[in-house]
C-alpha cells in the first residue's frame, strides 16, 4: 500500500550554515502512529513543520521530497504553490502544539477559533458549522460544549485547552495529525486523558498520527513506528516494539538510560528523622478570595491549601508532588514568605541547628533581608526567569548588590566560583541569556540562586521544561551541590520519576492536602492512598510490554466519595494523617 | 452590561479628576505673586496714571481678585456666589479676559472648535498613516519596505515642525496651489458656516494636519511595528497558519488584534501632546486656534482665559482616555473579564 506521507531525503538549513536537518526519511501509513523522538534541537519539530509548510521564513529546503497521498492524487508538498498548500493545511493535515495556553489566540472565543477551520475549508452555513463544533467538543470530552464554545482561552485549564486544540485539529477529519509534544505541559492524569483521546479519535477516523515527543514512556504507549533523531539526523528507525525492546544505536540507549523511572524495590529505608529541622511548616492554610461578578453575590473562597504540615530536615530533600492545582506551588511560595498563609499557620525557619526560629509568616524588614540571604528559589522556566536584557554577571551580582555583600572583586570571585560549581565557564560572564541552551540556562538560574550562599533552596519544577538527558544532568548537579554545600531542598514537582530519584521524603498533595507522605522507596513500592496509586499508574513507562490503560488511568483517583472505605470522605471532612509504619503517613480512617 | 457599568463608573471618575485638575490649574496659574490687575495697577502707578488705577481697582473687586485664593477658585467654578451671585464655569460663564478686554467665551468661541478640528484631523492622520505602515513594516520586516518606512518616519520625527511647515507651505503652494496660513480664506472669517467655508477650511487643514501629525505618526508606527513583531512570533500565529488561514486575514485577525492594545491606549496621551505641540505650529502657521491665545494669556497671567483653556485641554485628555479605556474593554476580553474578578 502507498504510504500516506513519505518524507524523502529532506534537508533543511538556515542561511549558509550547515543544514539543520539532513537526509531525513520516514513514511507513515493510514491509521498508523509514528513517534519522532529526540531532544530539543534534534530537528523533529522542523521536519513536522516542513510537512505542514509552516517553516520559519529564514529556513531553506535544500533538497528532498514530501510525497503526500492525502487527496485523490499523489503530490509533492514541497512543489505545490502556497494557495494549494493552504487547502491542505487544517483540512488534510493538521497540527497540535505544545503549549495550549499560548497556541490559542487570547482574544478570540475558543469556539470561534475551532469553527474557523471549517469556515476556511468547507462551504457550509455558520449554523451547521457551530453544530459540528459543538458535536466535536462533546466528543473530546467537554462536559458543557455550549459553554466551552463561548469561553475565552484564559478561562480554561491547560488540559481543557489541549482538548480544544485537539478538537480544532480534528474538526475537518484530517488524514494526518501532527502532535508536537502535546502532553509535555500537562500532568500525568491529564496526559493520559489527552493521549487516550487521540487514540480513540484515531480509531474512529483511521487517521495517521505523527507524535513528536521526548518522553519514551509516551512512545511505548502510543507508537507503532519510531524514529529517533539527533542533531538533525535519523539515528534509528523501525517499529516501536523492536526499538524499545532492543535499542541498537548508542544514542537511543543513552536516551533510555536518561529517562527517569520509578524504581520498584522492596528495600525498607528508615524514616527521615525530624529532629534537626531547617523548615517547619505547621497547619498551613491558604484561602484565596475571588470577588464575584455582581456586588450582591457573596465572594467565593478558594481553599488552595488546607492544613498542611511539612517538615524539612537539614541537609535533606523534601519533595512535594501533585497535579496542577494541588497547592504545591502555593506551599513553596509560603515557605519563602512570598505569600502569607491564613491565620493560625506557622512557618518557622531555623538558620542553624540550635538557632531561634524565624517566623517566615511575620517577617520584619530586617528579618526578611536576613531570611532572603538564606532561602532562595530555582524557577521552572529558565527561558523567562532570566532577564534577557541583563548580562549574566549583572544577573548574578544583583542580589549581592542589593544586600551589599562583599567588595567588587569579592563579588566577581564569588560569581566565578558559583559558575564553576554549576559546571559553566567563568568566561561567559559578559554574555546574555539568549546565547545559552535550556539546560545551560537552568544551570545559570541555579547559579543565581546560589550566589547568596543560601541554606535552603526551593526548587519549583526545575526540570520540567528540559529534555530528559538535560534533566538528568540538572538533577545530578542539584544532588552534587546539595552535598557540597550542605543545602536543604524543598522540591516541587509533578513528575514522580524525578522525585523518586532526588528526594529523601515525598509528600503527595491533592486539593490542598497531603494525602500520603513517606520516603520514596516506601512510597513507590507500597503506596496506600488511592490518589498516590492513581498517580503512579498514570506514569507511562518506556516498556512496550507494560502499556498503561490510558482510559482507565485518565479517570485519576476519582472523587473521594468513591474511594475504598478507609479513605472515603464526603464534603470537607477528610480523615487525619495516620502513621501506618515508621515514616509512612497516610490520610485514612484507622 | 459590564461595559455600561464600566462606562458609567469611568464617567464618574472622570468628573472627579476634572474637578481635581481645575483646582490644580487654578493654583498653578496663581503661583506667581500678584495677578493681572495688580500688575497693571503697579504699572499705572509707576507711570503716574492714577485715574486709571481706580478703574483697575474697581475691576479687581468686580472679579473678586481681592478675595482669598480659595474663594476665588470656588467663585470661578461657580460653587459659591461671587460679586454678581453664582456665575462661574458651572453656570456657563467662562469669565473675563483682561488681556483682550473681552469675555473669554468670545475669544475662544470659534478658536475652540477649530482647535478641536485641527487636532482631531491630526489624530486621525496619525492613526490612518501609522496603522497600515506599522503593520506592513512588521509583516515585511527587514526588507526595503520596512527600511523605507522607518527612514521616512525618522525624518518626520527629526524635522522640527515649524521647518516642515515652511517647506510644505512653499511646495504645497507652488505645485498644488494650496493656501498659505490661516484655517480659512479671509473672506469667510466671522461668517456663518456654509459649504464654501467648509471647503475652504478643509483645504486649509491639509498642511497643518500633516505638520502636526507627522512626528506622532512616525512614533506610533514604530511602536506598532515593534508590538506586531513581538506578536508575530507567538505560537497562536503558528496555529492560525497551520489551519490554513490566508496571510492577509491572518495578520489582521490575530497578531494585529493583540498589538492594537497599546495603539488604542495611546488615544488619551495623543490629544494633549498634540495640542501643546501645536501651539508653536499655530503661531508659525497663523492658525486661529487657541494656541496663540493660551500663550499670550499665560505670559500676562490672564487667569480666567488661561484657566479655561487649560481646563479645556484637560477635558479633551480625559475624554480621550475614557474613549480608549472603553475601546480596550470592547477589544480585549481579558480586560473585560479582568474587571469582573
Amino acid at each position: 500500500m502507498e504510504p500516506l506521507i513519505e518524507v524523502k531525503n529532506l534537508t533543511i538549513g538556515f542561511g549558509n550554515a550547515e543544514p539543520t536537518i539532513k537526509d531525513v526519511n520516514f513514511s507513515i501509513q493510514k491509521g498508523e502512529t509514528l513517534a519522532l523522538v529526540g531532544e530539543s534541537g534534534s530537528g523533529k519539530t522542523l521536519s513536522c513543520r516542513a510537512i505542514l509548510g509552516i517553516l520559519p521564513s529564514t529556513a531553506h529546503i535544500h533538497s528532498g521530497e514530501i510525497v503526500s497521498n492525502t487527496g485523490e492524487t499523489s503530490q509533492d508538498l514541497l512543489k505545490i504553490n502556497e494557495k494549494l498548500f493552504r487547502k491542505v493545511r487544517g483540512d488534510c493535515i493538521s497540527m497540535i502544539f505544545q503549549e495550549p495556553m499560548r497556541s490559542l489566540s487570547p482574544l478570540h472565543k475558543v469556539g470561534h477559533q475551532v469553527a474557523e477551520v471549517l469556515e476556511l475549508h468547507r462551504s457550509i452555513s455558520k449554523k451547521k458549522i457551530k453544530k459540528e463544533v459543538l458535536a466535536q467538543f462533546k466528543r473530546v470530552g467537554f462536559p458543557d460544549p455550549e459553554r466551552a464554545y463561548k469561553s475565552y482561552p484564559f478561562e480554561m485549564s491547560g488540559g481543557m485547552l489541549q482538548r480544544a486544540m485537539i478538537a480544532m485539529a480534528m474538526i475537518a477529519k484530517p488524514d494526518l495529525l501532527i502532535a508536537d509534544e502535546p502532553t509535555t505541559a500537562l500532568d500525568v492524569t491529564t496526559q493520559a486523558q489527552v493521549l487516550g483521546l487521540i487514540n480513540d479519535l484515531q480509531k474512529e477516523t483511521n487517521m495517521a498520527v505523527i507524535l513528536v515527543t521526548h518522553d519514551l514512556g509516551v512512545v511505548a504507549n502510543m507508537a507503532d513506528k519510531l524514529v529517533v533523531m539527533n542533531k538533525g539526523r535519523i539515528m534509528e528507525s523501525g517499529t516501536a516494539k523492536d526499538i524499545l525492546s532492543a535499542p541498537a544505536h548508542p544514542y537511543t540507549k543513552k536516551l533510555f538510560d536518561a529517562a527517569p523511572v520509578i524504581p520498584i524495590s522492596n528495600v525498607v529505608v528508615p524514616a527521615v528523622p525530624h529532629d534537626d529541622l531547617i523548615l517547619d511548616m505547621k497547619n498551613i492554610s491558604k484561602t484565596y478570595v475571588s470577588r464575584s461578578s455582581t456586588p450582591w453575590k457573596p465572594a467565593t473562597q478558594i481553599k488552595a491549601v488546607r492544613g498542611v504540615d511539612l517538615q524539612l530536615t537539614r541537609g535533606k530533600t523534601l519533595a512535594v508532588v501533585g497535579e496542577s492545582g494541588s497547592g504545591k506551588s502555593t506551599c513553596a511560595r509560603i515557605a519563602l514568605g512570598a505569600e502569607l498563609p491564613d491565620e493560625g499557620s506557622h512557618v518557622h525557619f531555623y538558620s542553624e541547628s540550635n538557632a531561634d526560629p524565624i517566623d517566615v509568616s511575620a517577617l520584619t524588614r530586617s528579618e526578611r533581608c536576613g531570611f532572603q540571604r538564606q532561602a532562595q528559589m530555582v524557577f521552572q522556566d529558565p527561558y523567562s526567569s532570566l532577564s534577557p536584557r541583563m548580562q549574566i554577571i549583572d544577573t548574578l551580582l544583583e542580589p549581592l548588590r542589593i544586600h551589599k555583600i562583599g567588595t567588587k572583586d569579592e563579588r566577581k570571585q564569588r560569581a566565578q566560583d558559583v559558575l564553576n560549581l554549576v559546571g559553566l565557564e567563568p568566561s561567559i560572564l559578559r554574555r546574555y541569556p539568549h546565547a545559552f541552551s535550556g539546560g545551560q540556562r537552568q544551570r545559570l538560574s541555579i547559579a543565581r540562586a546560589l550566589m547568596m550562599e543560601p541554606k535552603l533552596l526551593v526548587c519549583d519544577e526545575p526540570t520540567s521544561a528540559l529534555d530528559v538527558s538535560v534533566q538528568d544532568q540538572i538533577l545530578d548537579l542539584l544532588e552534587e551541590i546539595r552535598d557540597a554545600r550542605q543545602l536543604s531542598y524543598l522540591f516541587i514537582s509533578h513528575d514522580l520519576a524525578v522525585v523518586s530519584r532526588i528526594a529523601d521524603e515525598v509528600a503527595v498533595m491533592r486539593q490542598g492536602r497531603v494525602v500520603e507522605q513517606a520516603p520514596p522507596c516506601t512510597l513507590f513500592a507500597n503506596p496506600k492512598h488511592p490518589y498516590t496509586k492513581a498517580l503512579i499508574a498514570a506514569q507511562p513507562e518506556p516498556d512496550i510490554d507494560r502499556p498503561i490503560d490510558l482510559n482507565l488511568v485518565a479517570l485519576g483517583a476519582g472523587a473521594p466519595s468513591s474511594w475504598a472505605d478507609n479513605f472515603r470522605f464526603e464534603d470537607d471532612n477528610a480523615p487525619p494523617l495516620q502513621e501506618l509504619e515508621p515514616g509512612h503517613m497516610v490520610r485514612c480512617h484507622v | 452590561m459590564i461595559l455600561l457599568r464600566f462606562a458609567f463608573y469611568r464617567l464618574l471618575t472622570m468628573l472627579m479628576t476634572l474637578l481635581l485638575v481645575s483646582a490644580l490649574i487654578f493654583m498653578i496659574i496663581n503661583l506667581p505673586p500678584g495677578d493681572y490687575l495688580s500688575n497693571q495697577i503697579e504699572e499705572l502707578r509707576a507711570t503716574g496714571q492714577t485715574n486709571s488705577v481706580a478703574k483697575a481697582e474697581f475691576l479687581r473687586h468686580e472679579y473678586a481678585l481681592d478675595r482669598p485664593i480659595i474663594e476665588q477658585y470656588f467663585i470661578w467654578i461657580g460653587a459659591i456666589p461671587g460679586p454678581h451671585g453664582f456665575s462661574g464655569l458651572l453656570q456657563g460663564d467662562f469669565g473675563w479676559s483682561f488681556e483682550f478686554d473681552q469675555p473669554v467665551a468670545d475669544i475662544v468661541g470659534q478658536a475652540l472648535w477649530l482647535t478641536v478640528l485641527v487636532n482631531l484631523a491630526a489624530v486621525l492622520f496619525v492613526y490612518l498613516v501609522a496603522l497600515p505602515l506599522g503593520v506592513i513594516a512588521a509583516a515585511r520586516s527587514k526588507t526595503w519596505v520596512d527600511y523605507t518606512s522607518a527612514f521616512v518616519g525618522y525624518l518626520g520625527l527629526a524635522t522640527p515642525n515649524f521647518l516642515l511647515a515652511l517647506i510644505l507651505f512653499y511646495y504645497g503652494h507652488r505645485y498644488f496651489n494650496l493656501p498659505i496660513g490661516g484655517l480659512m480664506a479671509p473672506e469667510f472669517e466671522g461668517e456663518p458656516m456654509s459649504f464654501d467655508k467648509m471647503k475652504s477650511i478643509l483645504l486649509h487643514l491639509i498642511i497643518p494636519t500633516f505638520v502636526i501629525g507627522t512626528s506622532g505618526a512616525a512614533a506610533m508606527m514604530q511602536r506598532l511595528r515593534a508590538n506586531m513583531l513581538d506578536e508575530l512570533s507567538k505560537p497562536y500565529v503558528e496555529t492560525a497558519r497551520a489551519k490554513g488561514v490566508p496571510p492577509a486575514k491572518l495578520l489582521a485577525k490575530y497578531p494585529l488584534r493583540v498589538a492594537l492594545n497599546p495603539f488604542v491606549a495611546d488615544i488619551g496621551n495623543l490629544l494633549p501632546s498634540m495640542i501643546s505641540g501645536s501651539v508653536l505650529v499655530s503661531v508659525v502657521l497663523g492658525l486661529q486656534t487657541i494656541g496663540p491665545a493660551l500663550l499670550a494669556a499665560l505670559k500676562s497671567q490672564d487667569q480666567f482665559l488661561a484657566g479655561f483653556i487649560l481646563l479645556f485641554v484637560a477635558l479633551l485628555t480625559l475624554i480621550g482616555t475614557m474613549i480608549s479605556d472603553v475601546l480596550l474593554m470592547l477589544l480585549d476580553p481579558r480586560i473585560r473579564y479582568g474587571a469582573r474578578k
